[in-house]
């Protein structure tokens, strides 16, 4: 068995949420360029310059991207060797997440009763997704979620017969409802099967994912292309002003589900797409 | 589309000249108030009562800024969605606020207010928050300091970039390029 402290742990959940705020990651700023090059619209075009402007900004001060910086979810895979010590788990992942929103003037997001409404003054409670895999190591991964953008996220049960062209037309409803409120460009997550709880969550999994990557199943890669494409046919664009580039990407992630359902999710990610990874 | 460099306040004159589609860099006081400070100032309109601070006349930013790190004025921020501002803004332009600021598109309501109260509505651009930070020369809390990120703020403002997005005309830029832009990419 490998030791590990429970410090560690806090300390990189603190450092990810500095970093994701502050940084975006490669393939996001990529996207930016390619999308501007490929956009027709001039304001559309004008978004674009400015969000690679706004992250150059951002890393040359060291200062938050955006000032939402979200509800933050915590994936953590704890390789199944890991033997923790010196602490509640739980509690070292929050006290990781209350650092880093404290030591780098991240804005704190978060109200502990959802109809009280009383900030928490240190956005925890965070949401945490736990696995445990095979190895001696753990993987975390922080996406601080803006609320922009999820509050325009989405599940329907759909029946099975209404297929591929039931999810594009759900999806494609999701996207127009969020029109320019979203943020778009848009990175659009979306999960099909599984349960009530499970097809959200494979949903924002989906947008963990680089963009670029596809899914590995041809006919899942296929419908992802088939959204893009049909997204970026709203119009709606960048900022919602009009435009070639209202997503830069689709991600699917699915699985195994009951014979009498087709559960579909869309969870919308704004252009401030941030997730950052680390290994213990 | 025209690009304009205002000062506030925006007078009547002004505004009748920005039409949706315009971009402006805005220059000197605006007001940052969002969702809960406009519950106040509703609360207060409808029993006659005076706002904290006067706003007629004035521009009101929809937003919550970031924590201010040491040396800044202010930390960082950018427009929050101006659909939620929805329910309130008749009330405040009927009242005498001349401009609002925040991102994304807004309801039907707005786009008659405007023309009613010779009003405007521009968006910024959502999440550019390390952009519109360098342009805010000074912040002070002028009132309900007890919403912390979303007390009201007095804000002194250099070419804040901004897109006229609902002009006094009626106008609404979101579904005019939107509709355009739909047409060009689903010809008949």
């Amino acid at each position: 068995m490998r030791q590990i402290h429970t410090n560690l742990i806090t300390d990189c959940v603190a450092a990810l949420c500095i970093d994701a705020c502050r940084n975006l990651p490669e393939d996001v700023i990529q996207g930016f360029h390619d999308a501007s090059r490929r956009e027709v619209s001039p304001l559309g075009k004008s978004v674009l310059m400015r969000l690679i402007k706004n992250d150059e900004i951002a890393r040359a001060n060291e200062i938050s991207y955006c000032h939402d910086t979200g509800l933050t979810i915590v994936y953590v895979e704890v390789g199944q060797e890991v033997h923790l010590v010196g602490g509640d788990y739980q509690q070292a992942v929050q006290a990781g997440v209350r650092k880093g929103y404290a030591d780098g003037y991240l804005r704190k997001s978060v109200v502990g009763d959802p109809l009280l409404r009383v900030n928490t003054n240190d956005n925890t409670p965070a949401v945490v997704h736990t696995d445990i895999v095979p190895g001696s190591d753990i993987r975390i991964t922080v996406l601080p979620k803006g609320g922009g953008s999820e509050n325009w996220s989405t599940m329907k049960f759909l029946l099975p017969g209404e297929g591929v062209e039931g999810v594009k037309r759900f999806v494609l409803d999701a996207v127009t409802a969020a029109g320019g409120s979203a943020c778009p460009p848009l990175t659009i997550g979306v999960g099909l099967g599984g349960s009530f709880d499970k097809v959200t969550e494979i949903a924002k999994k989906a947008i963990l994912r680089n963009l670029g990557e596809h899914h590995p199943e041809p006919h899942i890669a296929q419908l992802e292309a088939e959204l893009l494409e049909a997204v970026n046919r709203t119009g709606i664009g960048p900022q919602g002003y009009g435009g070639l580039n209202t997503a830069l990407w689709v991600s699917v992630e699915t699985y195994a589900c009951h014979i009498t359902a087709l559960p579909v999710a869309v969870n919308i990610q704004c252009h401030a797409n941030r997730r950052k990874s680390a290994v213990i | 589309m025209a690009t304009h460099k205002l000062s506030t306040p925006l007078t009547d004159d002004v505004i009748r000249q920005l039409h949706a589609g315009d971009e402006v860099l805005l220059s000197g006081t605006i007001y940052m108030a969002r969702d809960a400070a406009h519950k106040r100032f509703i609360a207060l309109l409808r029993a006659g009562q005076p706002l904290p601070v006067d706003l007629r006349g004035h521009t009101v930013f929809y937003s919550g800024p970031g924590p201010t790190k040491p040396g800044h004025v202010i930390g960082v921020v950018a427009p929050t969605s101006a659909y939620r501002m929805d329910p309130y803004a008749p009330d405040l332009f009927d009242y005498g606020v001349k401009a609002a600021i925040g991102k994304g598109n807004r309801g039907p309501a707005i786009r008659e207010s405007c023309r009613k109260n010779c009003a405007v509505s521009f968006s910024a651009i959502g999440g550019i928050s390390a952009t519109l930070f360098t342009c805010i020369k000074h912040a002070e809390v002028v009132a309900y300091e007890d919403l912390k990120a979303e007390a009201v703020q007095r804000l002194e403002v250099e070419d804040f970039p901004l897109l006229v997005t609902n002009d006094a005309h009626g106008r609404d830029l979101y579904e005019e390029e939107v509709a355009k832009y739909r047409a060009l990419l689903n010809p008949a």
